[in-house]
Order: C-alpha cells, then sequence, then structure tokens
C-alpha cells in the first residue's frame, strides 16, 4: 500500500523559496499567482493490512522524522490498491 | 580531562575543533565516531559542524538517529556539558536537547563571512571566561542558520536569559541591519535550561588563531576546559540536579533518540 505525506512550512513561518518562486512565475507573466509555498513529497509504500494501519504509520514516521514539528506541518494520504 | 568531538558522516570543522582544543587551547581531544557506543569518558562533547548525512530531509535530522545521540542525551541530562556548533547547533534542535528550529536564510543564500556576536550569558560552561556584552568575532558558513522560535518559546528563552549569543554590529549594537541570515531576536546562540548545552551557528573553533583572522574564539573553548577542570576539583554537577529535563525540550517529538 502507498502512503503520501505532503510536508510544508506552517503557514505562520515565512518560506523565502515560496516567495522566490512566486516573484519568478509572475515575471514569467503569471499575475494571477497569488502566493506559492514549496514543501516536500514522499511516496512511502507499506506492508499495511488496511488504508487505516497505512495512513497512521505514515503520521507516525512524519511526527518521528519526515516533519520537523516546530516548523512544519504535514498531511496523509493513502492511495488504496483497486480503488483508483 | 578530554574533550568528545564526534564525528558523523559528512562533518567537516570536526578536525578544527580538535586543532583548536589540543593544539591552541592545549586540552585533551579525542574524535567519537557516530557510531560508537559510548563518549569514551570525556568531561564534554562538541557536535561540530559540516552536513551531517548531507543535510538530507532537513539540517541534522538524520544525524539526531546517531547511536551516539543516545548518550549525548545521556550525558546531557546528567549535566556534562556540550556545545553544538552549526551542524552541531542543527543535530541539538532536531534532538530536541534545545527549542526551536532552522529555516533557509532570509535571502536564501548560503553566508560565509566573518560576523560579530554580542555575549548575552556568561553564566554557561562555554562563557564562563567570557564579559557580559563582549563583542566577539568569528566566522559563519551556513544556508540554513536563520533560527525560528515560536513567540512562547522565545518569551521562555528571554526571560530565563537562556540567548547566549546575538548578531551585532561592531560596537556590540543589535540592530535588524547585523542580523545577517533573518533569526528570531537576532539569535546567535542559546542554552538549554540548565545552561550545560549551547548551541550557536557562529563557529569559534575556526576564530582561535590570530594568523585565522581573530582569535576571539578561545574563549569559548577556554570557558569549557575552565568549567571542566572546576567540575573535576570535586564541585558538584549543580545542573545534574534538574536530572532528565534536559532531555526532550522544545519539540513535540514522540520518537527515541
Amino acid at each position: 500500500m502507498r502512503a503520501r505525506v505532503f510536508v510544508t512550512l506552517k503557514p505562520s513561518i515565512l518560506d523565502p523559496q515560496g516567495k522566490t518562486i512566486l516573484g519568478a512565475l509572475r515575471s514569467l507573466g503569471y499575475g494571477a499567482v497569488e502566493d506559492v509555498r514549496q514543501g516536500k513529497f514522499f511516496e512511502i509504500d507499506v506492508a499495511a493490512g488496511s488504508a487505516g494501519e497505512a495512513r497512521s504509520l505514515a503520521a507516525e514516521m512524519a511526527d518521528r522524522l519526515l516533519a520537523n514539528p516546530v516548523i512544519e506541518s504535514y498531511r496523509v494520504e493513502v492511495e488504496e490498491p483497486g480503488r483508483t | 580531562m578530554k574533550i568528545a568531538v564526534a564525528v558523523f558522516p559528512g562533518s567537516n570543522c570536526d578536525h578544527d575543533a580538535y586543532h583548536a582544543l589540543k593544539h591552541v587551547v592545549g586540552c585533551d581531544a579525542a574524535f567519537v565516531w557516530h557510531k560508537a557506543g559510548d563518549l569514551g569518558g570525556a568531561d564534554a562533547v562538541i557536535l561540530p559542524g559540516g552536513f551531517s548525512y548531507g543535510d538530507y530531509l532537513r539540517t541534522g535530522a538524520i544525524a539526531r538517529f546517531s547511536p551516539i545521540m543516545a548518550r549525548v542525551v545521556e550525558f546531557a541530562a546528567a549535566g556534562g556539558p556540550v556545545l553544538g556548533i552549526c551542524n552541531g547547533f542543527q543535530v541539538l534542535l532536531e534532538a530536541g536537547l534545545l527549542p526551536g528550529g532552522m529555516r533557509r536564510n532570509r535571502g536564501l543564500k548560503f553566508i560565509c563571512e566573518q560576523v560579530h556576536l554580542r555575549v548575552e550569558r556568561t553564566g554557561t560552561p562555554f562563557t564562563g571566561r567570557a564579559r557580559a556584552g563582549q563583542v566577539l568575532r568569528m566566522p559563519i558558513a551556513h544556508g540554513e542558520g536563520n533560527y525560528y522560535a515560536d513567540p512562547a518559546t522565545l518569551e521562555r528563552l528571554e526571560a530565563h536569559g537562556r540567548v547566549v549569543f546575538r548578531y551585532a554590529a561592531p560596537d556590540g549594537t543589535i540592530d535588524e541591519r547585523w542580523n545577517v541570515n533573518g533569526s528570531t531576536a537576532a539569535i546567535a546562540g542559546i542554552s538549554n535550561a540548565q545552561g550545560n548545552v549551547v548551541g550557536l551557528m557562529p563557529h569559534p573553533e575556526r576564530a582561535c588563531e590570530a594568523a585565522l583572522g581573530s582569535a576571539d574564539g578561545r574563549v569559548v573553548l577556554e570557558s569549557l576546559v575552565e568549567a571542566c577542570a572546576a567540575a573535576r576539583g570535586g564541585a558538584a554537577r549543580t545542573a545534574a540536579g534538574g536530572g532528565g529535563a534536559a532531555a526532550g525540550e522544545g519539540t513535540a517529538r514522540t520518537g527515541a533518540a
């Protein structure tokens, strides 16, 4: 089963990379772009009996290693086989 | 007396620290590989600068799970002096031994230059020989040294005098113009509640000889040697009274180191 973890800086933390990309997109003419936040994306294949188990495992991994709770938040998605 | 210098894959200031300790300050120093099971009976530990594990994931995020870090956490909890320099500071933050986190430098550039620090606190094993308000010149070399603490953490640090160094003008003035990387409250270094664990982004070990541009960093290492000698001299490690409180501060991590 595949879990996806998205890690981004918390909304209260300035994201200088996102701001730089925002400026670059605007200079390309994308005036409609209002904001950009850059983050990290992990695809994790886990041997789990259920989507719920995969989800809680991935969340535990994010808490312990993938995200730094001081400055980052994360979101977990689980891809269930046969339902995609 | 012996001071351990931890070596992680990617450490690159370990030899600088060893050289400054052994050949400039004149105390015994020993490298401790990150997979070592103990600290070799050292009186203090330095986590040196560098790019442990290539800075993969986040700076210091992988190194904090190295076997030696479990020993460092125990050593710190027992009141032992621990100094994290640059990447070592980042490792201490990830390990939860110090509160807060690191962001990319304001301006996104890797900054390699001489800066001035004002000593804000002298009551640590690393600043005992410094004067409050003393200005030290030493280099920085980092891309992620933009220290962040949330308002509640910052208030706690300031209220208890745990900001040890701040980026300053050459005359010691604190001004946002001299806050080279955009850190919260111009913080360059902090301590834990007990004061025995200190992390800073600038490199005192690279500023121990006039030939290198500054010898101001010596006061940090000489303070450490003096503190270790005092502890050896029978003075009780009063900081040990804090017990395990030194561990697990600052982050809500559930992971065991």
